[in-house]
């Protein structure tokens, strides 16, 4: 071993010594720094809105490309025709847009429902103010179900006595509304009571059980619809109203539905 | 340059970094520390901005803006909490189409830390929920629902302690309650505990065993019922309570320009936010903390 590889050693020696000083300095300080504890001395609060002065960021961009094209894809799909344009302002006690909606309901759930119960859904109600939009004369597409429809609800079958379809009735008539229906025929006077209530072309009968379709929000006592309870029983079809609406379009290839006799007033004087 | 030289520089040199941290450590202990929290609410899967036709919201909102304005907050102070205050779900057709895939893994990509749980993100049933979970990288936070019946067991936390900078933040989370507002069987065995009980069991369990700095409720339950002013909301929970710093809230869509100041049991501020929905705004709030020696005789001043 030569004599400069042994200073070598012994500066070595030293500036490990010096380290290990060091570290413990380091750590004695990092014990008192644990010791000594933050107070929260000051709150500052801001909303801050998002908006087109902010950039967009790439690479988020591009991971939401691919989920939109496809939704947008399939939002834009056409999947029937519209003979007219067709609103919820044209018709008083009956309208061409919730004669399709309440009809293509009872076409779509009636199959279901009696395959699973052996029974047959004898009407259907809706509510006027659940016609979210109006169809456009030409292409109608799956987006245009989603403005019509926004909303998540489902079909739900409730059975209800004669008793409770008379207060049903009589909701209508006070409710001077469009509220759609299917399958039951209803004629008011100029007072707005009811003069005939009809279904399956027969009166309702006090004693007869009556399987009425309609939403879970209005089954839920929306629209202050509250002849809903109590009830025999109440069937849910896990069967959402806009997907039931996109299955009967595409089935169909024209929709041209009409404003019809089911809700109509008589003037007798 | 020979070997011995190189040799002592080196030594130096790394004498130099050990020296050079023990400053940085010493100053550390007499420095100001900064703590930001930004949050959502109610986003209700807007993942695009609304269009410029838009009757309400033109040109507002969108994930991928949200993304870049987190980012830029965070390099600005890497001592940043990310949450969310539940209703994540529904609302746009990306959350027919993909059930709440698409929100969860943006959430995870935007480096959420947690969320809780609102009504809406029951939509699909509680086990449309436990699906998209593989799909979030954060955590969900609630402590007033008790999910042992149900698939959601042991997938949230009632509350989570976050560490930064030396300063401990708990978060805990609290939902609605969800009879008459969610069918029954989208929830299941769901349960929903009170929200000041539990309130006041978190702040203990924060305060005591976890020793936290600062305590954020992280809310569901709505700003305030003008309609029916004994519900409980984020105003009633603030004032019913005591030890919590700030409850950041959702539910009632409620834009709050600034956080309101609201006096807790004690006497003490609590701050309440909320900003508003579909992601259109950003909330964030700032603490500041001092070592005692700087500490002002005043107390804590809110800047709002």
């Amino acid at each position: 071993m030569d004599k400069g590889s042994k200073s070598t050693i012994n500066i070595f020696a030293l500036d490990m010594r010096i380290t290990h000083l060091i570290f413990l300095l380091n750590f004695l300080i990092f014990l008192s720094c644990k010791k000594q504890s933050f107070t929260l001395t000051t709150i500052e609060g801001k909303l801050i809105e998002i908006n087109d002065s902010i950039p967009k960021k790439n690479d988020i961009e591009s991971f939401i490309e691919p989920f939109r094209t496809h939704l947008e894809k399939d939002l834009d799909s056409v999947i029937a025709y519209a003979k007219d344009t067709y609103s919820k302002s044209d018709g008083t006690l009956n309208t061409a847009i919730g004669n399709f909606m309440a009809d293509a309901i009872f076409k779509q759930a009636n199959p279901i429902f009696n395959r699973r119960t052996g029974n047959n859904i004898d009407m259907v109600l809706l509510n006027h103010g659940g016609i979210r939009s109006i169809i456009s004369k030409g292409d109608v597409t799956v987006r245009n179900m989603f403005e019509l429809m926004p909303f998540e609800n489902k079909i739900v079958i409730v059975a209800l006595k004669g008793q409770q379809m008379d207060s049903m009735v009589d909701y209508l008539c006070n409710s001077r509304r469009a509220n759609p229906v299917s399958n039951l025929k209803l004629t008011i006077d100029n007072d707005f009571k009811p003069v005939e209530a009809l279904i399956n072309g027969k009166p309702i009968i006090k004693n007869n059980t009556y399987f009425v379709a309609t939403n879970d929000y209005l089954y839920n006592s929306g629209d202050n619809m509250r002849f809903f309870r109590p009830n025999d029983s109440v069937f849910d079809l896990n069967y959402k109203i806009r997907n039931a609406l996109i299955d009967y379009l595409k089935k169909i290839d024209t929709l041209k539905p009409i404003i019809d006799d089911r809700f109509t007033q008589i003037h007798t004087k | 340059m020979n070997r011995r030289d190189f040799i002592q520089r080196a030594s130096a040199g790394a004498a130099a970094t050990a020296l050079g941290q023990l400053s940085f450590q010493s100053c550390s202990t007499s420095k100001t520390k900064k703590i930001t929290i930004l949050h959502t609410n109610d986003v209700h899967s807007h993942i695009d901005p609304f269009g410029p036709e838009d009757g309400r919201n033109p040109n507002k909102g969108g994930v991928s803006r949200r993304a870049s304005l987190i980012e830029s907050i965070k390099n600005e102070n890497p001592n940043t909490l990310l949450l969310d205050a539940g209703d994540i779900f529904q609302g746009t057709p990306y959350f027919n189409y993909y059930g709440g895939e698409l929100e969860f893994k943006l959430m995870s990509k935007m480096q959420y830390d947690a969320a809780t749980i609102g009504n809406h993100d029951f939509d699909n049933g509680i086990d449309g929920l436990y699906a998209q979970l593989p799909h979030a990288e954060f955590e969900f936070i609630s402590a007033n629902y008790d999910f042992t019946n149900t698939i959601m067991d042991s997938h949230t936390k009632p509350y989570k302690v976050f560490v930064k900078d030396g300063i401990k933040i708990g978060v805990f989370g609290l939902g609605i309650e969800l009879n008459g507002l969610v069918e029954s069987s989208l929830y299941k065995e769901t349960l929903y505990l009170d929200p000041v009980e539990t309130s006041q069991e978190m702040v203990r369990v924060l305060k005591t065993i976890e020793q936290c700095d600062l305590i954020v409720c992280l809310s569901h339950l709505g700003y305030h019922y003008r309609n029916n002013p004994k519900k409980i909301s984020d105003l009633r929970l603030a004032e019913a309570t005591s030890g919590i710093d700030l409850i950041i809230g959702g539910h009632t869509h409620t834009f709050l320009p600034k956080p309101t100041v609201v006096k807790n049991k004690d006497g003490e501020n609590v701050l309440v936010n909320q900003v508003g929905c579909y992601g259109i705004n950003l909330g964030r709030i700032d603490f500041y903390f001092d070592s005692e020696n700087n500490k002002s005789a005043n107390g804590v001043s809110i800047r709002v």
